[in-house]
């Protein structure tokens, strides 16, 4: 399992548009995407799920990537949310 | 050819296709589901459907108003392929065995009942994006003609009846007239009309049923009448009206950018008013001299929750800023009777009219009514901005607002943000406030005369109640002598008065309030030249 840690950029959080293009972009790999905040958890490829965490500007999130592709898919998902989040 | 008459509230006329306006409320009913694989099939198909229904949106506001406000249609393209969402409504079709329509309905309502729990303004306002997406799949589950009016061309919109915040959300571009089945002179829906410069005919005595989109219809306002697959002769007949009332038009777009004068040399101030930041650019293209009335409640209809400070602030400030320094006086709160919000949880009254209404709940839920003069203290800061309050009945409620204000000051000046006090009047709509003026005079800046409210009350006629048309005498003698007194108490205090009801704009009484010595006139953006060719034609003071 890959793992990094991300604190959210932008201004309004984890919003609509981004959770949305974030969801697209996870279902292309085999690996199963998982974020964390404190206790709540969902998988990358749940727009409304990833939403219903309300994570906000400033705070961290934990991404963690478990399959066969967890390598390139890790690395991915985070250039992803460094550009989008 | 099929003709109806009924009551003309805007003496235009206009000939197009029609647009049949359902009851918006989707009855969703429950039913058994007897081949559970077969609604789930229909799921699919209404998703894709939906699909493209939101592309075509995407790509259509993305030339009309930017990709920025476009991205709202991707957002819902995205959400609509949500998986726990699509889940949801699959596994209770599966477990319970219900038909599509409801399996979509229920799981709508439970994930934005999730979202409208959140801490979070953003997150809460999404609540409102998942209903959407889930009214649309029932739309084209049910095979309900689509009421989108991003992708309607221009039309006539035919309807039972229309509440004030269905009218509120309307794209006025594509609308050509209004006709409806009830509905009286007075309410929110004709008002509306003759602001926009619309045709408009109520009390029509049509059956729904019998009418289908894109039916073409003539609303001829002048005769009062509606005519459904008109003959080549009367639509003829209708093209050449139009074109009439064009150059009537044309003819008032000559006295644009004259002044507002009689012919003695009196002037007058002739406003315009709005019910919105979108209608400012009515008010540009009437060359209006100000704002009489903005009506703040448009921030607060057609919502699931109250409009934040910075909500309202922004929206205040826009108007101000886009009027370009000319006055604007922005009404605070006036909801209530007639005007409902679900989310003010106001409860059924057995006499709204007579209610728990307007300045009555700012004075009792401080909390609501101090966010929104924070914000409009802050916009002043921008602008030409005077507030006024509505439904005053006496000196003590003035007093009252005024401690609220100071409070509302105080809280801007620990968040050390920058505003201005402005100008504060308030509206002069009940009797009582009329036999106080003069006391009322001295504390306030201005009065704007709200003869709607003022006759409904004076006369004890409700507006909304389209029997009592006929009893209804806009010109009764002792709203006049009202408008009167309410002047000279003004002006004794060496303050200013003016009218915002309908009654501003009727041109049989523009002589009247010009001898009378009214300071400003509030009316219909459309009628703002119509009022100016009266002022200017007047022999008020010529010897």
């Amino acid at each position: 399992m890959k793992t990094f840690n991300y604190t959210v950029k932008d201004e309004i959080g984890i919003h609509a548009r981004p959770a949305g293009m974030l969801a697209k972009e996870a279902k292309k790999y085999e690996s199963k995407i998982v974020i964390k905040k404190g206790e709540k958890s969902a998988e990358a490829t749940k727009l409304m799920a990833i939403m219903g965490m309300g994570v906000k500007h400033g705070e961290e999130v934990i991404v963690e990537v478990e399959g066969a592709d967890e390598e390139t898919a890790c690395k991915e998902i985070q250039a992803f949310f460094e550009q989008n989040m | 050819m099929i003709k109806f008459s009924g009551k003309s509230v805007y003496k235009g006329i206009a000939v197009g296709p029609v647009a049949v306006l359902k009851n918006n409320d989707f009855q969703v009913k429950r039913a058994k589901a007897e081949d559970v694989e077969a609604e789930i099939a229909r799921v699919e198909e209404a998703v894709e459907k939906s699909q493209e229904q939101l592309g075509q949106l995407y790509d259509k506001a993305v030339k009309e108003v930017g990709e920025a406000s476009a991205a709202i249609f991707e957002v819902h393209q995205m959400m609509l392929e949500d998986d726990d969402y699509r889940d949801s409504i699959c596994n209770m079709i599966r477990t319970e065995q219900v038909n599509a329509e409801y399996a979509v309905a229920v799981t709508g309502d439970n994930f934005s009942e999730i979202f409208a729990g959140m801490d979070d303004d953003y997150m809460k306002a999404r609540a409102a994006d998942i209903k959407d997406i889930s009214n649309r799949l029932v739309r084209c589950l049910s095979g309900q003609e689509n009421m989108d009016f991003e992708t309607m061309e221009p039309s006539v919109i035919i309807a039972e009846d229309l509440s004030p915040s269905e009218t509120v959300q309307m794209d006025k571009k594509k609308i050509l007239a209004f006709v409806t089945v009830h509905g009286s002179t007075n309410s929110h829906t004709a008002i509306l009309a003759r602001m926009m410069n619309i045709p408009a005919l109520i009390g029509v005595p049509m059956d729904l049923d019998e009418i289908h989109n894109g039916q073409t219809v003539i609303v001829d306002g002048l005769k009062s009448e509606v005519i459904f697959d008109p003959t080549e002769e009367e639509r003829c007949e209708a093209e050449v009206k139009i074109q009439n009332e064009k150059e009537k038009l044309e003819l008032l777009q000559t006295l644009k950018g004259k002044e507002n004068v009689t012919l003695s040399g009196r002037k007058i101030h002739i406003y315009a008013n709005i019910g919105s930041v979108s209608d400012v650019g009515y008010v540009l293209e009437n060359d209006a001299g100000g704002i009489g009335l903005f009506r703040s409640e448009f921030l607060y209809l057609g919502k699931d929750d109250f409009p934040t400070e910075e909500e309202q602030f922004q929206a205040y400030k826009q108007v101000a800023q886009m009027i370009a320094g000319k006055k604007v006086i922005i009404r605070t709160l006036d909801i209530g009777a007639d005007k409902q919000a679900d989310y003010f949880n106001l409860g059924k009254e057995e006499n709204p009219a007579m209610g728990y209404r307007a300045i009555r709940i700012c004075l009792k839920q401080t909390d609501i009514f101090k966010a929104q003069l924070r914000a409009l203290m802050r916009a002043a800061a921008f602008g030409n901005i005077s507030v006024m309050y509505p439904m005053i009945t006496s000196t003590e409620e003035v007093l009252q607002i005024f401690e609220i204000v100071k409070e509302a000051q105080k809280e801007l000046d620990a968040m050390q943000v920058p505003y201005k006090v402005p100008e504060q009047g308030i509206m002069i709509e009940t009797p009582a406030a009329v036999m106080i003026s003069d006391e009322l005079a001295e504390l306030v800046d201005f009065f704007s005369i709200g003869t709607n409210d003022l006759t409904q009350y004076t006369l004890a006629i409700d507006r909304q109640n389209e029997r009592l048309d006929d009893f209804y005498n806009p010109h009764h003698k002792a709203i006049l002598k009202m408008i009167r007194m309410v002047t000279e108490n003004a002006h004794k205090c060496g303050k200013w008065a003016g009218i915002c009801g309908e009654l501003g704009a009727d041109l049989e009484l523009t002589e009247e309030f010009l001898k009378m010595g009214l300071d400003e006139l509030s009316v219909s953006p459309s009628m703002v030249l119509k009022v100016r060719k009266a002022v200017r034609e007047s022999r008020v003071g010529v010897n």
